[in-house]
C-alpha cells in the first residue's frame, strides 16, 4: 500500500513540479498589460490561489460532515488536512492582493467584497484551526461543527458583503482575460491545482501515520 | 412505572460491555473493558482516581461514545435507540446536576416534567420523603449541606424509575445515618429489578452490599481474587498484584529479543483473561 | 412538534427561574452593554455630535458583546454541577432543549436591547423608531439568527478548554453577516432620507441567515453533544 502511494504522489509532485516550471515562460510571453504594467501578472498567482482556497473550505466542509454524522475517522483527517491548506492559500491570496491593491487602487487595503469574503473565510478556518489546537480533547468534533457552518456561511457573506460595499464608491474595475491571457491563466490554475493534490495527500498521509503512531503506543500500553 | 410515550415501552434485563475502549488522542481513559450486569445486581466500580470510572459511567450512561468496543442494553446498541434507552437510565454524576437557585421541589418538579411524568406532584411529594426532605421541599438547594444535595440528586437521578441507575461517588458527604438510608435504598433497587453500577472509593461501606466488584486501574480492569479476607485487602492485593504484573511485563519487553513479538497480535485476544466479570 | 415545544417551554421556564431568583446574568450583561456605548460614544463623538449613523454600529456592537457574554454565562451556569448532562440525558429530542437553551438567551438580549436602545437614542437622539416594524424586525431576527448560532457554540464548547476565549474567536467570523445586516438595515432606517427597500432587503438577508443556521444548529446538535 504504501509503495503505490509512495509512487503515486512521486508522479503528482513531478506533474506539479513541471507544471510550476512551465509556468513562469508562458507568464512571460503572454501580452503585457498596458495601463497596469507588471503588477498585473500577479493574477496568474493571485486567482488560482483563491480557487485552491475555495476548493480546500468545499473538502473541509464536507469531510467534516461526514465526521460528523458517520463518525469516519478518516474524514476528520482529510478535513483537518484541507482546513490548513485553506488558510495557507488564504494567506497567500491576502498577501498578494494588496501588492496588485496598492498599484491599482493605491491603497492597500479596499473593502471590496471578494478581499473582505477572503478576510472573513481566512478568519473562520484559522479559527478552526486554534479550536484544534486549544479546545483539548474532543475538539475534533467541535471543530467539524465549525467548519461546515463556515462552509455555509460563504454564500451568505458574500451577498452581505456585496451589497454592503455597493453603499459606497466602488473605486476600479478589475481587468477581463483577454484570449491570448486565458491559456497561462487556465495553466496556472491547474499548476495550483497539482500542488494543492500533491499538499492536500502529503499532509492527510502525515495525519493517517499520526493516528497510526496513536494507535499503536495505546495498543502497546494496552498489552503491557 | 407509567409509561407516558410509546417510547417508553423499551426495557432490559441485561446490560453486556464487550472489549470498551475510549481515548482522547494519545490519552487512554479505557482500555477493553468487559463486564456483563444483570437485573437486580448491585456492581462495585472500584480503583483509584483517575482509573475511569467516571468514563466508563458516562459511556454507559451514552454521553461518551467508546472508541471501540460495544455496549449493548438487552442486545441492542444505544445507537438504535435513543431517547427511549434514556428513559430506562439513571445517572448520577459526581456534580449533583441539580440547580442551586432552585427549590428542592422545583428541581425534583423539573426533571420529572422533562421525563414526562403525567403526574409530577405525586411523584415529587415521594422523592422527598425518600429524601427525608419533605420539610425542606420549598428551600433553595444553595443552602443544603453536602448531604442533603447528595440525597436530593440521588432521588432526582431515580425520579422515573430506570433500570439501569449508575451512580458515581454516591457516599461523598454523607453522615452515618443517610449512609444507611442509602444502602437501604440500593438494597431496594436491587430488589426491584434494577442493575445498579456504583463507583465508590468507600470500600468499607459497599463491603458485603456489592454482588461483585470490578476493578479498574489506569483504564483497564484488574482481577479481584475471591479469596477471604474483606473487600478492601481484597482490593489491595488486586492492585498489588498488577502493579507487578504491569511492571514485570513492561520489564520482558524492554529485554531486547524479549517476547513483544510473541505476544498476541490480535487485540482483544486476552483480555478474557483477565476480567473476572466476565463469567 | 407539540413534544418538542413542551420541552423548549419547560427548559426556558427553568432558566427564566433561575435567572429570575439571581438576576446575575441580566444585570452584568446590561450593564456590560451600557458601558459599552458609553465607550464608543467617546469614540464616535466629534465636537458634541454624533458620527453620522454611528449609533447603528453602536447598538449592534454593544448586542453582540452582551450577547457574547450572556452566551457565555448561561452555559457555565448549566456546566457549574454538571446539569447539562442531566438535561442531555433526559429522553426527549435533544433539539428541544437547544430550543429552550435558545429560547432563554433570546429573551435575556431582547432585554439587554430594550436598555441599549432606551440609551443610544437618549444619548444621540436617533430615531429609532422612526420605523418602528422593521427596526423591531431587524433587531428581533438579528438576536435570534446570533443568538442561535451562539448557543450552539457556546453548547459544544461547553466541554472544551479554554472555552471562555474560544467562543468569541467561533462566533463572529460566523455571525458576520448578521452583524453586517443589521448595522445597515438600521442605518438605512435611521438616516435622514430612510431607504426602507434597502431596510427590507437586509431583513431578508437575516432571516435567510436564521433558516439556514438554525436548520443546521438543530441538525449537528445532537451529534455535537455526543463526546
Amino acid at each position: 500500500m504504501t509503495r503505490m502511494t509512495g509512487r503515486w504522489s512521486i508522479v503528482r509532485l513531478a506533474v506539479a513540479a513541471v507544471m510550476f516550471a512551465v509556468a513562469p515562460l508562458l507568464i512571460a510571453q503572454a501580452p503585457y498589460e498596458a495601463t497596469m504594467g507588471l503588477v498585473a501578472k500577479i493574477v496568474y498567482f493571485h486567482v488560482p490561489v483563491w480557487f485552491m482556497m475555495f476548493l480546500a473550505i468545499f473538502v473541509c466542509g464536507i469531510s467534516s460532515g461526514i465526521y460528523l454524522f458517520r463518525e469516519r475517522p478518516a474524514a476528520d483527517r482529510l478535513a483537518v488536512s484541507a482546513a490548513e491548506l485553506a488558510v495557507l492559500f488564504g494567506a497567500m491570496g491576502l498577501t498578494t492582493g494588496p501588492l496588485w491593491a496598492r498599484v491599482s487602487w493605491g491603497a492597500w487595503w479596499v473593502w471590496d467584497v471578494r478581499l473582505t469574503l477572503a478576510l472573513i473565510l481566512e478568519m473562520t478556518f484559522v479559527a478552526y484551526l486554534l479550536l484544534r489546537k486549544y479546545g483539548g480533547p474532543g475538539s475534533d468534533k467541535l471543530s467539524a461543527g465549525l467548519a461546515l457552518f463556515g462552509m455555509f456561511n460563504v454564500p451568505i457573506v458574500y451577498v452581505s458583503v456585496n451589497v454592503w460595499r455597493t453603499l459606497h464608491p466602488s473605486t476600479t474595475v478589475v481587468p477581463t482575460l483577454g484570449a491570448s491571457m486565458a491559456g497561462p491563466f487556465w495553466w496556472c490554475v491547474l499548476a495550483f491545482l497539482a500542488l494543492f493534490l500533491v499538499m492536500l495527500e502529503g499532509r492527510r498521509r502525515l495525519a493517517d501515520q499520526e493516528a497510526e503512531l496513536d494507535r499503536l503506543r495505546l495498543a502497546y500500553d494496552e498489552e503491557y | 412505572m407509567p409509561s407516558t410515550s410509546p417510547s417508553g415501552s423499551f426495557d432490559f434485563e441485561r446490560l453486556t460491555v464487550r472489549g470498551v475502549s475510549r481515548h482522547y488522542g494519545r490519552q487512554r481513559a479505557l482500555s477493553r473493558v468487559s463486564l456483563v450486569a444483570g437485573a437486580g445486581e448491585i456492581i462495585g466500580l472500584l480503583g483509584p482516581n483517575g482509573a475511569g470510572k467516571s468514563t466508563l459511567l458516562g459511556v454507559l450512561a451514552t454521553l461518551i461514545a467508546p472508541s471501540r468496543g460495544r455496549v449493548l442494553y438487552g442486545d441492542r446498541p444505544a445507537r438504535e435507540l435513543g431517547a427511549a434507552l434514556r428513559r430506562r437510565l439513571g445517572y448520577l454524576s459526581h456534580d449533583l446536576q441539580l440547580y442551586p437557585e432552585l427549590t428542592a421541589g422545583e428541581n425534583l418538579e423539573f426533571f420529572a416534567r422533562l421525563y414526562g411524568d403525567t403526574r409530577p406532584a405525586e411523584r415529587v411529594a415521594a422523592a422527598l420523603l425518600q429524601a427525608h426532605l419533605t420539610d425542606r421541599a420549598g428551600d433553595r438547594v444553595s443552602g443544603f449541606s453536602r448531604g442533603m444535595r447528595q440525597r436530593l440528586a440521588l432521588e432526582r437521578s431515580l425520579l422515573h424509575g430506570p433500570r439501569l441507575v449508575l451512580l458515581d461517588e454516591p457516599f461523598t458527604g454523607l453522615d452515618e445515618r443517610s449512609v444507611g438510608d442509602f444502602v437501604d435504598r440500593l438494597r431496594g433497587l436491587r430488589a426491584a429489578g434494577c442493575i445498579v453500577l456504583l463507583a465508590t472509593h468507600d470500600l468499607d461501606i459497599v463491603d458485603g452490599l456489592l454482588d461483585r466488584a470490578v476493578v479498574l486501574r489506569a483504564g483497564r480492569t484488574v482481577p479481584l481474587g475471591d479469596a477471604g479476607g474483606s473487600l478492601r485487602e481484597r482490593y489491595r492485593a488486586a492492585v498489588a498484584d498488577d502493579v507487578t504484573a504491569r511492571s514485570l511485563r513492561r520489564g520482558t519487553a524492554r529485554t531486547p529479543g524479549g517476547s513483544v513479538g510473541g505476544r498476541s497480535e490480535l487485540p482483544g485476544d486476552d483480555w478474557r483473561a483477565r476480567t473476572p466479570s466476565d463469567a | 412538534m407539540r413534544e418538542v415545544l413542551r420541552v423548549a417551554w419547560l427548559v426556558l421556564r427553568k432558566d427564566i427561574r433561575v435567572e429570575s431568583r439571581s438576576r446575575e446574568v441580566l444585570y452584568t450583561t446590561t450593564f456590560f452593554a451600557t458601558s459599552c456605548v458609553l465607550v464608543f460614544s467617546f469614540a464616535f463623538v466629534r465636537s458634541g455630535r454624533p458620527v453620522e449613523g454611528a449609533e447603528s454600529g453602536i447598538v449592534w456592537v454593544a448586542l453582540a458583546y452582551a450577547g457574547q457574554l450572556a452566551l457565555g454565562r448561561a452555559f457555565e451556569r448549566e456546566l457549574h454541577h454538571d446539569a447539562l448532562r442531566g438535561l442531555l440525558l433526559a429522553p426527549v429530542e435533544r433539539g428541544a432543549i437547544f430550543a429552550g437553551k435558545l429560547l432563554g438567551i433570546v429573551l435575556l438580549m431582547a432585554l439587554v436591547e430594550v436598555v441599549v436602545v432606551f440609551f443610544v437614542a437618549l444619548f444621540f437622539s436617533t430615531p429609532f423608531f422612526a420605523h418602528p416594524f422593521l427596526f423591531v424586525g431587524l433587531l428581533a431576527a438579528g438576536t435570534i439568527g446570533f443568538a442561535g448560532v451562539g448557543a450552539l457554540f457556546a453548547a459544544m464548547l461547553a466541554r472544551a478548554q479554554s472555552r471562555a476565549v474560544l467562543l468569541p474567536v467561533l462566533l463572529y467570523p460566523i455571525t458576520v453577516p448578521v452583524l453586517i445586516a443589521g448595522v445597515n438595515g438600521t442605518l438605512a432606517l435611521i438616516q435622514a432620507d430612510p431607504n426602507l427597500d434597502l431596510a427590507r432587503f437586509w431583513l431578508a438577508l437575516i432571516l435567510f441567515f436564521d433558516a439556514v443556521f438554525l436548520t443546521l444548529a438543530f441538525w449537528t446538535f445532537e451529534p455535537l453533544m455526543t463526546e
